[in-house]
């Protein structure tokens, strides 16, 4: 036999008892083609051109997934910044629509989530991102798979604070208007947001894409963790490489599973996404990833640590197996969708403070964090600020996605349902910056050099 | 006819008749097996069988499904996976 029976199970247990899966498989398309004068044209257009995109992928995934054995759980797309599309239709009534037209689309063809609602806003908020910005409380509230991201920095251009002052008002809005707040978990702000990232809520099609692309994330905390349970007497170089020489095998079979799909589709492939990404099920969480490596509950000290580590191996090892690594790369530490992460918080081992520090070494930012309704606007932008600026002067993506959910207290349990898991309501500092947010305009772009 | 090859994993507690009625469905699905390799794992009966698949003439997912029921009987986890899943994995 080509393949020795040690190889067909580490396969095989992969999937059964590790939870392997393609994580997401999300077509980005150009709507920038759609675009007519006449606006129900344009969103007829949209329509088609989402539906008939939306099902030739659900048609060909499902193939694949039979073929390979391996799970593809997402179905997704990602489309061109609503709000590029939208400026010569730039009244709120019209964004709504267009939401509506997308949110049809999507949901005939059978796909799960439908991303790009959003704007780039570094430098300015232009005319068209305030108008989807007024207006996406409401388009959050009335659409299922609309998922909406706003770009508000970068390392070249510096962080665009009069535009995060703008989110935290629109967060309060939106939980108060969508059931648990859970709208709030379909907005995603960014800075350094990459155009080709297949996860949401931030996935979008970027200018700089191709008309349509066929962007992959694999997710393997399950086989990551099983690796270093195995090797618990292994040092941090010897975890390294097995860590490495495991995400190299998964990569690999994502890699192909995405290519063969590109193939059938008829479309360019895209990239694949490294990242971690963790569920809500038992065992697939990069919590447990963590404690597994000798971290008693994630966010002790020396997680800091432990996630520099386990990151590093990851992309060295997916780098390895891939010539087409992009999208975030990083971990996903969302705090409600990994069973490990809840219980952290509600031992008191995780706190706000901690998370942010862990982003500053790889993952990709406060992601899917819940805090009382009655945290003021100011807060929640400064605490967007914050984690923002962890992004800008370190080069890298970061991002926050955050619940205002009304009528909690630090410590209360709110179940958000399916994917999304359980919140546990962390505490916010008390102490206000108010004045400080107020002073609004735009942080510059910091220095490359002199990186102490 | 170009062959077809994918691996079957068979994962659970040894007992009589795997080999027997895997073969036997497999057999009247005219899917040929090509080669066979078992061994204890992990606490685990594993075996693998490489099976050419260019005789089936029905839908892939059909075949799991039959297989997926056999080992709900039997207390097994079958998997039905491509070779090339293998050649990316573990051949560089």
């Amino acid at each position: 036999m080509a393949f020795t029976v040690e190889e067909v199970f580490e396969t095989a247990s992969m999937v059964v008892h590790q939870n392997l899966d393609i994580r997401t498989t999300t077509l980005a398309i150009n709507l920038r083609d759609c675009v007519h004068s006449d606006f129900n044209r344009f969103r007829q257009r949209v329509y088609d051109k989402v539906l008939t995109c939306g099902r030739s992928l659900i048609r060909e995934a499902a193939a694949l997934e039979q073929k390979y054995g391996i799970p593809i759980v997402n179905k997704r797309i990602a489309v061109t910044p609503v709000s590029l599309l939208m400026d010569s239709h730039c009244t709120r009534a019209k964004f709504l629509q267009m939401a509506d037209t997308l949110d049809r689309a999507a949901q005939k063809a059978g796909i799960d989530f439908i991303g790009g609602f959003g704007g780039l806003c570094q430098k300015k908020v232009t005319r068209s991102v305030a108008t989807l910005l007024d207006c996406l409380p409401d388009a959050l509230a009335r659409t299922r798979t609309v998922c909406s991201f706003l770009n508000v920095g970068t390392t070249t251009t510096g962080m665009n604070l009069d535009a995060v002052n703008l989110v935290g008002p629109m967060l309060k809005m939106t939980a108060r208007k969508t059931k648990r707040a859970a709208g709030c978990a379909r907005f995603v702000v960014f800075v350094n947001a990459p155009e080709d990232n297949p996860f949401m809520a931030g996935a979008f099609c970027g200018v700089g894409e191709p008309d349509v692309a066929l962007n992959i994330g694999i997710s393997g905390p399950g086989v990551v963790r099983s690796v270093i349970e195995k090797n618990r007497e292994c040092d941090l170089t010897e975890v390294s490489e097995m860590i490495k020489r495991t995400v190299f095998k998964i990569t690999r079979a994502g890699e192909l599973i995405g290519r063969e799909l590109a193939k059938r589709m008829h479309v360019p492939f895209g990239i694949v996404d490294i990242s971690l990404a963790s569920t809500t099920k038992y065992g697939d969480s990069v919590a447990n990833a963590i404690e597994a490596l000798g971290i008693e509950s994630i966010g002790a000290h020396g997680s800091t640590l432990a996630v520099a580590l386990l990151m590093d191996a990851v992309k060295k090892g997916g780098a390895m197996a891939s010539s087409l690594v992009g999208g975030l790369s990083g971990t996903f530490i969302p705090v409600s969708e990994d069973a490990g992460m809840v219980r952290a918080v509600q031992r008191g081992s995780l706190g706000l403070d901690k998370l942010e520090a862990l982003t500053a070494v790889c993952s990709v930012g406060l992601d899917m964090v819940a805090v009382p309704g009655s945290t003021p606007a100011e807060t929640l932008n400064a605490i967007i600020a914050d984690e923002l600026a962890v992004g800008i002067i370190n080069n890298k993506t970061t991002a926050v996605r955050i619940l205002p959910i009304p009528n909690t207290r630090p410590g209360s349990v709110v179940s958000l349902g399916g994917l999304l898991g359980t919140a546990v309501v962390m505490p916010v500092k008390k102490w206000s910056a108010k004045k400080f947010m107020r002073r609004g305009g735009r942080l510059p772009a910091p220095v490359t050099s002199l990186r102490n | 006819m170009k062959k077809e090859l994918s691996f079957i994993t068979v994962i659970g507690r040894d007992q009589k008749g795997i080999v027997a009625r895997i073969s036997g469905l497999l057999y009247k699905n005219n899917v040929n097996i090509e080669d066979i390799s078992q061994k204890i794992m992990e606490g685990f009966f594993v075996m693998a069988m490489l099976v050419d698949m260019s005789g089936y003439k029905k839908p892939a997912a059909r075949l799991s499904g039959e297989l997926e029921k056999l080992g709900t009987a039997m207390h097994l986890t079958i998997q039905v996976q491509h070779e090339n899943v293998f050649k990316s994995m573990h051949r560089v």
